[in-house]
């Protein structure tokens, strides 16, 4: 770390560790905030980022180690925590209102306060309209200067750009910028390599609750500060078999699903995908550079500004019934929230997307149903007491298989599987990664989203990098290396030809 | 995010969306009904909307930080009985005891809302069931009627005139104004908004919500208490079956005045109107005489639901 410490640090961490139902979030953590720079603090999800954050606020006491802070802190969310329905000025100066002499609050002067200080951070809007209808980047813009009127010494900034617009982000770091040379600390949050490397003075990268570095970010190589992220060292180059992957798969020439151009503004922006039956294709890049919302997409469950998606050739309406009618099956991320019915027995969850099929007039054939149930419960080796035990009290990886079970038994030809080994045992994992690998060779064509890199090598034919919403690469047989993704992910384009190919590509889409 | 012309329109439509409506209901009102536009006939309205504007200034708080108060009709009718009862000791008694019993039990109800996070919904549903019987119990199964000495000053709270206008018109219009003064010009006012606008935040933004919603509570209680002691005192007993549906209609005016039902959004003087909106067509169903008096309330019916489709609809 670099020396020149003319004041103490504002925020100063020592051996924090900090523990959630078993699970250590944070472990035997230092951290050093110096006055007046802007630190960078990164690591994937669930790295413990968010933990750290609310340990420095003071939200979180830590288990162990100590927290000396010098400052007052504010922190800016992402999602923008203020008060859509009061006006601007209302939410500017909630709680430090402006009074009249009878104590009564001076909205006449809290208005006209309002509108000059916002001034000073662009914006020009009314300060009297509720503020929700401000653009979201005003929004934040309004947060920011709400934080730095409350006298903040320190401002985190929780991943503030990843809602808005290219021309939004350029006011916000410019912003910060100039809070920077007013002397306000800042620590600031973000996936996005570009905007840490044109604004940040430090950075910390936090993997699996530890901090695995610190140091000036300028000294430090985009590839290796990805690398250090995802926990894969930069020379670490051939495959090998850490996964229950088998060998690639036999692919057929023609796709039976292309999305070309998908874009839902600011998520992803002109995304091209298109897998072949019999094929696994891996979206891999960091969170939020819109890997789900390019499955999200292909399903019809994100609203679109631009893109089509193709299946067998013929172009899908945009919404799920449609997709899922094409033959379009989605296993989602978050198995709690987006798929499992706890309190339902094994047997009906997985009937659940083929109800309509087995059903006449209404009536549901319970003979039917048993004999679906019975295939998948044999095929994907789910362990059950019985089909009637209820989900809730599966494992992780079982009822995981069992969601499998459900978008299966609809008989898709393409399987868009989000993150279908997170949070399941090792051989969990493994008999998940094997029976993807079944069935690809069996012809389906399988879109495979994953954060871990090992997965992706050995479980895709292809790969398609995304970064901030775009697709920064695609790489097949000898290019399906660490280093490859690591480098498109880092956005040191090796392969420029072909990445310009991209690119012109999806501008191309984009104006029709 | 809500668009520019959305909030623009609920903007319209919660000033004056209710207000219009009433100055055509009283324009059309006056011509059509010769004995609608007379000082009588107008004092009575004033002085039948009066009560349930208190109410009503209660649940508007309540509304506003995204709660409800199901438990004001039998608040209501218990303070008016408390009152009653407590005459025979004298003005402060039959006036402090009815503010105090009913401001507690408004008291607890905030008490579990904020601190257990029980739904407002059945937090006040269960002490309309206690107040209510409290209240049966007391008055032997509403038997027992008690009555206050029509020469008592509490009897004048009630009954006295300004230049024939009830006091408790006055009484009413002097909170109301108050109200809107605390809920736009004090940082307890702002409080209420950040509560129900986005809960969340306003605690990342360092607002008391739990201390809000417990004081908007009181407020609505002791409020509702108080309707009940001036009612009594305007009837002279205290009256056991009145009340019964009464929170219904205080939740029915204080949306068709504005107020976001969902919360973060609404004013008093919108309550106000929508309180004479619903007197209004009450007291031209009664003059029409032979239309049958209970149309009163599919009027009010009728206004509510399209009041809450247009609110729903124009915040696209």
């Amino acid at each position: 770390m670099p020396t020149e410490t003319s004041a103490g640090p504002v925020i100063e961490v020592a051996g924090v560790t900090k523990t959630f139902a078993g699970v250590r979030a944070l472990d035997d953590v230092d951290f050093a905030l110096k006055r007046g720079e802007i630190h960078a603090l990164v690591g994937e999800n669930g790295a413990g980022k968010s933990t750290l954050i609310k340990v420095l606020t003071g939200i979180h006491t830590p288990d162990g180690g100590r927290v000396t802070r010098n400052g007052q802190i504010s922190t800016i969310y992402q999602e923008v925590n203020l008060v859509p329905l009061m006006s601007v000025a209302a939410n500017l100066f909630l709680g430090r209102e402006p009074r009249t002499r009878f104590g009564l609050i001076d909205r006449t002067r809290r208005d006209a306060d309002a509108a000059e200080l916002l001034r000073g951070y662009g914006i020009t809007a009314d300060v009297t309209s509720p503020l929700g209808t401000l653009a979201v980047g005003e929004q934040q813009m309004v947060a920011l200067a709400r934080a730095v009127e409350a006298d903040a010494d320190v401002v985190i900034m929780d991943e503030p750009t990843s809602s808005l617009e290219p021309r939004e982000v350029e006011t916000l770091l410019e912003v910060v910028r100039k809070l920077h040379q007013e002397g306000i600390t800042i620590i600031y949050v973000s996936h996005r390599m570009d905007e840490l490397y044109r604004i940040c003075d430090t950075v910390t990268v936090l993997r699996d609750g530890r901090n695995v570095h610190s140091g000036p970010l300028e000294e430090l190589p985009r590839i290796e500060l990805v690398s250090l992220m995802l926990g894969r060292s930069v020379g670490e180059i051939e495959k090998h078999g850490t996964t229950a992957f088998g060998e690639d798969h036999h692919a057929d020439t023609r796709p039976v699903l292309e999305a070309r151009g998908l874009t839902s503004t600011p998520r992803i922006n002109g995304v091209d995908v298109s897998i072949r039956p019999g094929e696994v294709v891996g979206l891999a890049g960091l969170l939020g550079s819109g890997r789900t919302e390019t499955a999200k997409a292909i399903i019809g469950a994100l609203p679109l500004d631009h893109g089509t998606v193709f299946v067998a050739g013929k172009p899908v309406p945009r919404n799920v019934k449609a997709a899922t009618r094409a033959g379009i099956s989605m296993l989602a991320e978050d198995r709690k929230t987006e798929g499992i019915i706890p309190n339902l027995s094994v047997r009906e969850n997985i009937v659940l997307a083929a109800l309509p099929r087995l059903s006449r007039f209404g009536v549901i054939s319970r003979s039917k149903q048993d004999r679906i149930v019975d295939t998948f419960v044999k095929r994907l080796r789910i362990k059950v007491s019985s089909p009637e035990q209820k989900v809730a009290e599966l494992s992780g990886g079982n009822q995981q298989k069992v969601l499998l079970a459900r978008w299966l038994c609809t008989e898709p030809r393409i399987l868009l599987l989000d993150e279908p080994t997170r949070g399941i045992d090792v051989g969990a994992k493994a008999e998940v990664q094997a029976l993807i690998d079944e069935l690809a060779r069996e012809g389906l064509a399988v879109l495979l989203i994953s954060s871990e890199l090992d997965e992706l090598l050995d479980g895709a034919d292809r790969l398609v990098v995304l970064r901030d919403g775009e697709v920064a690469g695609e790489l097949e047989g000898a290019q399906l290396t660490r280093e490859h993704v690591l480098k498109a992910i880092a956005a040191e384009v090796m392969d420029d030809a072909a990445s310009h190919q991209n690119r012109h590509q999806n501008s191309h889409q984009n104006s029709r | 995010m809500i668009t520019q012309a959305a909030a623009v329109r609920t903007k319209v439509l919660q000033r004056q969306g209710a207000a219009v409506a009433l100055v055509l209901v009283v324009a059309v009102s006056w011509l059509v009904f010769p004995r609608f536009g007379s000082l009588d006939n107008l004092r009575d309205l004033a002085l039948q909307g009066s009560f349930l504007a208190v109410i009503a200034l209660g649940m508007t708080f309540v509304i506003i930080t995204g709660g409800i108060d199901l438990s004001v009709g039998s608040l209501y009718a218990l303070g008016g009985v408390l009152a009653a009862w407590g005459s025979q000791y004298g003005f402060l008694v039959a006036l402090a005891l009815p503010l105090l019993v009913c401001g507690a039990i408004g008291l607890v109800n905030g008490l579990l809302i904020a601190r257990t996070n029980m739904a407002p919904f059945i937090v006040t549903l269960a002490s309309l069931l206690f107040a209510r019987g409290l209240l049966l119990a007391i008055t032997d199964e509403g038997a027992t009627t008690y009555q206050i000495a029509p020469d008592s000053a509490f009897v004048e709270l009630g009954r006295g005139t300004v230049f024939g206008f009830g006091y408790p018109i006055f009484i009413a219009a002097v909170l109301c104004v108050l109200g809107g003064l605390v809920l736009n010009r004090t940082t307890f006012g702002q409080n209420v908004f950040a509560t129900g606008g986005a809960e969340q935040s306003a605690i990342l933004l360092g607002v008391p919500v739990a201390k809000t919603k417990i004081r908007v509570y009181t407020v609505s209680g002791t409020l509702a208490g108080l309707a009940g002691a001036l009612t009594a005192a305007y009837l002279q007993s205290g009256v056991t079956v009145i009340g019964v549906g009464t929170e219904l209609d205080a939740i029915a005016v204080v949306v068709i005045g504005g107020t976001l039902l969902t919360g973060g959004m609404g004013t008093v003087v919108g309550t106000v109107i929508g309180v004479g909106l619903i007197k209004v067509i009450q007291n031209v169903i009664n003059q029409i005489g032979t239309l049958d008096s209970n149309y009163q309330s599919v009027v009010s019916g009728v206004f509510l639901l399209v009041v809450v489709v247009l609110q729903r609809t124009l915040r696209r």
